[in-house]
């Protein structure tokens, strides 16, 4: 038995009760880290992007030299395929071992893992980084889409909806839902969003909502079945207005963000969006977009949300997935993240918190020639509450999704 | 050693019935809920979706069968005809997905066409706003089936084409003054067609049900109903479940009800065949222009489908690409450089997987067909049926319900998804040896015993190295089959196993072209291979013997 370990059991027999919760609560840490050491995890996490998928197998990097655990990135095409993973090994019955150990979730999937009891947790406040996370200035990371994330998933990066412009062939783009209408009437054809129910497109249309509905405060409350067709009709108008002017006629839309940001590369639209400021000047930096491409959010505000690491109940390494939740929450991994040659996320710490030498890892890096520095991105607009997202998507495909 | 050969065709046909009928069931079982039929009927995309399964599988099917027998037909002998046997190999080892999204570059109004056309010719500065893709009759997708389907028919033709003494009775034909098109659908199609029946209900059924070439070539609103429901499983909020499930029920009789209307189409012909028979219709006329239009359509196809893949490859060179450049504006190997790690991982799992599957088939198929042999087994119809359901039965209706299973008798990612794959490996290695092993001629055996061989030693000595080629066709058709596996590989290993094709279909849904083109060049790789070590090995061997090396 080693030193460590003797210590531990000496302390859980007869000390631990006694001791501080602080005191407790590094013993604790220490003995999760240990239990991790060699353990392998199935991350989960969309492929989409290689500049993400590169990232993660240098966190991977990171993880196998410090902490001894093997990370894999399970590269989903979407982030639901894993959620009806867990929940069919739930129905078979089992309970260990489960295929997946960590995942990257936010939004509906949360909600539904949440609902169907799929997640192990609380953990995420007992990280020790979770200290340095920007709770007061980011509700966003303890609020999923309304949702308390109580602990059940651990933020690990920022996202606000930017949108994205080629300023070689637009010089001033529109900054506000109306503007957008007017140029989309006046450029058919150049106009997109990714289909519903993906959700940047779903996020669009709830930007949409935002900007035409009297009271956006109802969006932060679930969805009353009775009065939704009449609360969405600016919705549905504005979408009618525009449909015959989106790009094919708003008879094809792209798939997802990818799709979307690819129609901006090959010059099939002239304006796009993300959910990560940092997108364009990624893209500029590895080579695939033009250097021209700029981006702007519109007035009052753009959507903003995180993204999370939640461990399934069943998985075979919940320790080890713990430690890698935390090591996204170190300065290191998240100026990285942030690094605009990197990922362009935004992070969820409290650059304030850090100790100066962590501070300057942020300070150190240059935002892009495409990316708005944070005090130009404007506010970022709560989540709707999740029920929203699904009868949007729904509404969507019913009315538009036939393409009649 | 006789009584486990006797059982080799049960237990061949357990194994690949079993899990088809269990997942089946398992799959399907939410359908009968209350609110799943309604779920499916409210869906206002309904009447269209069902029409495109049927009109986009049935006329791919069609046109990919009419090329084939075209191009046998009218071009047969020629130089054309060598270049595009050539050509097959690689073109059916291109993954469906890898084909679709080459197809998709090339055709887009800012794909490859477009590019070299503009401006200069086309006037255009920006990609014009045309609905060349996704289109919402599903031409896209009817081409883009035909092209990728044509190979492999046109393969499982060849490979049946000897045994129906093709080269004399055209000749035959002629010296009696028919018209090489006409003696060719006369005297060859009858029984050629019987040996192609099931490769065709093969291409038939998967036509209807394709989800990956739906995806990025299909309509899109409504899209098929295959990518609808595989749209409805994978749902966020875990509640379209049943409606899934009653969808799926839908189109597994869909793909039966487009069966029987296909059997009826092959009795009209049957009929008109032999009306024109009884006519004595030579039509000589008729061979100029069928050879003008196989030599057409079928470099069209082939040439788009190579221009496609040529077009990925060259993103996964390619730095900045903006329209209407032609060419990119920079190329660099950065692309495989960053995946290079992963690239060779997901090589090594598709290799182990492609190779233990088209091995263990192949054993399998050989003892089927020995045994039916020695035995003097005759594969009954419900036999036959069962060897079928796999290709048959859409993918998405039962491979949800398998990996329930297999996590309910706790299998590990490894052998349930090595059994997912010798579900589907099976018959293609049935379907692509039988013709050639039940052709063979039968005196051979007899001799060999009367010489004093064990019928073992007469598999050993004679049949086996006889039928080396079609052997090695079928495992390199049974190899190809296993790396283009997208959702039994997915499901039933839980993710846990990279492909090459997993590992291409979830990037295709970023649109990264440069990866995927990486990906895809590799995935059309190992099979083609695969496929060139079955045409080279018998032509190695056999150099010194006339007719076994071709």
């Amino acid at each position: 038995m080693n030193r460590r370990a003797f210590t531990r059991l000496t302390l859980a027999t007869a000390v631990l009760p006694a001791l501080p919760r602080a005191a407790r609560a590094v013993e604790e840490w220490d003995g999760i880290v240990d239990l991790a050491r060699g353990q392998e995890v199935w991350w989960h996490a969309w492929g989409g992007d290689p500049k993400i998928n590169d990232f993660i197998a240098w966190v991977g990097g990171l993880a196998a030299e410090r902490f001894g655990i093997t990370l894999t990135q399970v590269k989903i095409a979407s982030t639901a395929d894993s959620v009806a993973a867990v929940l069919a090994e739930r129905d078979a019955g089992k309970t260990t071992g489960g295929a997946v150990d960590l995942i990257w979730i936010n939004g509906e999937n949360f909600a539904a893992m949440k609902r169907e009891g799929l997640l192990y947790g609380p953990f995420a406040e007992r990280l020790p980084n979770w200290r340095l996370v920007d709770v007061a200035g980011k509700p966003a990371v303890v609020t999923d889409f309304t949702l308390p994330t109580e602990g059940y998933e651990s933020p690990w990066a920022m996202a606000q909806l930017v949108f994205e412009y080629d300023s070689a062939r637009l010089p001033e783009p529109p900054r506000s839902i109306a503007a957008l209408q007017d140029w989309i009437l006046a450029n058919p054809g150049r106009f997109t969003f990714p289909k519903p129910p993906d959700y940047l497109g779903v996020t669009f249309l709830k930007q949409v909502l935002y900007a035409t509905l009297p009271d956006p405060a109802i969006l932060q409350s679930p969805v009353d079945p009775a009065t939704f067709a009449a609360t969405i009709q600016p919705l549905r108008d504005f979408l009618a207005s525009v449909e015959p002017a989106l790009w094919r006629e708003g008879r094809a839309y792209p798939d997802n963000e990818s799709a979307l940001g690819q129609l901006l590369a090959d010059g099939e639209i002239d304006i796009a969006f993300a959910f990560n400021p940092g997108r364009a000047s990624a893209e500029i930096a590895a080579g695939t977009l033009p250097d021209s491409i700029r981006t702007f959010t519109l007035q009052g505000g753009t959507i903003g949300n995180a993204s999370f690491l939640a461990i399934p109940f069943n998985s075979s390494a919940k320790e080890a997935a713990q430690v890698i939740a935390n090591l996204l929450l170190s300065p290191e991994v998240q100026a990285r993240a942030q690094d605009a040659a990197t990922l362009g996320f935004q992070t969820v710490l409290n650059l304030k918190a850090l100790r100066p030498e962590d501070r300057a890892r942020f300070d150190a890096l240059s935002l892009g020639p495409a990316t708005l520095p944070p005090d130009q991105l404007g506010p970022a607009l709560l989540e709707p509450h999740a029920s929203w997202a699904t009868a949007l998507a729904e509404d969507w495909t019913t009315r538009s999704g036939t393409g009649d | 050693m006789i009584q486990p050969l006797r059982a080799a065709p049960a237990v061949t046909l357990v194994l690949m019935a079993l899990p088809v009928a269990a997942g089946l069931a398992a799959t399907l079982v939410p359908a009968a809920a209350p609110g799943a039929l309604a779920g499916l009927l409210a869906w206002p995309g309904l009447p269209r979706a069902v029409t495109l399964s049927l009109t986009t599988g049935l006329a791919s099917t069609a046109l990919a069968l009419a090329l084939t027998l075209l191009i046998l037909a009218a071009l047969r002998g020629t130089p054309a005809f060598r270049l595009l046997v050539r050509l097959l190999s690689p073109l059916l080892s291109v993954p469906h997905a890898a084909a679709a999204l080459g197809l998709a570059f090339l055709i887009a109004p800012s794909g490859w066409i477009a590019r070299a056309l503009s401006p200069w010719a086309t006037g255009w500065s920006q990609p014009p706003d045309l609905m060349i893709l996704n289109d919402p009759a599903g031409i896209a997708l009817i081409l883009g089936l035909t092209a990728k389907e044509l190979p492999f028919l046109l393969l499982m033709a060849l490979s049946a084409l000897p045994q129906t003494d093709a080269a004399n009775r055209i000749t035959l034909a002629q010296t009696l003054g028919y018209g090489r098109t006409a003696a060719f659908a006369l005297t060859v199609l009858p029984a050629l067609y019987r040996q192609l029946r099931l490769p065709v209900y093969a291409v038939l059924a998967y036509g209807m049900t394709s989800v990956e070439m739906g995806l990025i070539l299909g309509p899109d609103l409504p899209p098929p109903l295959a990518v609808q429901v595989a749209d409805w499983m994978t749902e966020a909020s875990l509640t379209r479940q049943g409606t899934a499930a009653a969808g799926a029920a839908l189109q597994l009789l869909l793909v039966l009800a487009a069966l029987a209307l296909w059997r009826g189409l092959e009795a009209a012909t049957r009929a008109a065949l032999v009306r024109a028979a009884t006519a004595g219709l030579r039509l000589p006329a008729l061979d100029a222009p069928a050879r003008a239009l196989a030599l057409t359509l079928a470099a069209l196809l082939a040439g788009a489908l190579l221009a496609g893949l040529a077009g990925l490859a060259l993103w996964s060179f390619a730095g900045l690409w903006s329209f209407p450049d032609a060419l990119p504006e920079t190329l660099s190997l950065s692309t495989w450089t960053r995946a290079a790690a992963s690239l060779a991982q997901a090589t090594g799992q598709t290799l182990f997987l492609a190779l233990s599957s088209a091995a263990l088939a192949l054993a399998l198929t050989i003892a089927c067909l020995e045994a039916e042999h020695r035995f003097r087994l005759r594969p009954a119809a419900p036999a036959l049926w069962l060897l079928w359901l796999p290709l048959i039965v859409p993918q998405i209706t039962f491979l949800p319900g398998l990996h329930r299973l297999a996590l309910t008798l706790g299998l590990p990612p490894f052998p349930a998804t090595f059994a997912a794959h010798l579900v589907f490996v099976l018959p293609y290695a049935f379907l692509s040896l039988a013709p050639a092993w039940r052709a063979f001629d039968p005196r051979f055996i007899p001799l060999a015993a009367s010489l004093g061989a064990t019928p073992t030693r007469a598999l050993w000595a004679l049949r086996l190295p006889i039928l080396l080629r079609p052997l090695l066709t079928a495992f390199a058709v049974a190899f190809a089959v296993s790396v283009g596996q997208y959702l039994a590989t997915l499901l039933l290993s839980g993710g846990r196993i990279a492909t090459l094709t997993t590992e291409a279909v979830a990037l295709s849904s970023g649109g990264n072209r440069r990866l995927i083109g990486a990906y895809a060049l590799l995935q059309m790789a190992l099979p083609a291979l695969a496929f060139a070590l079955a045409l080279a090995l018998p032509a190695l061997l056999f150099r010194n013997r006339k007719g076994m090396a071709a």
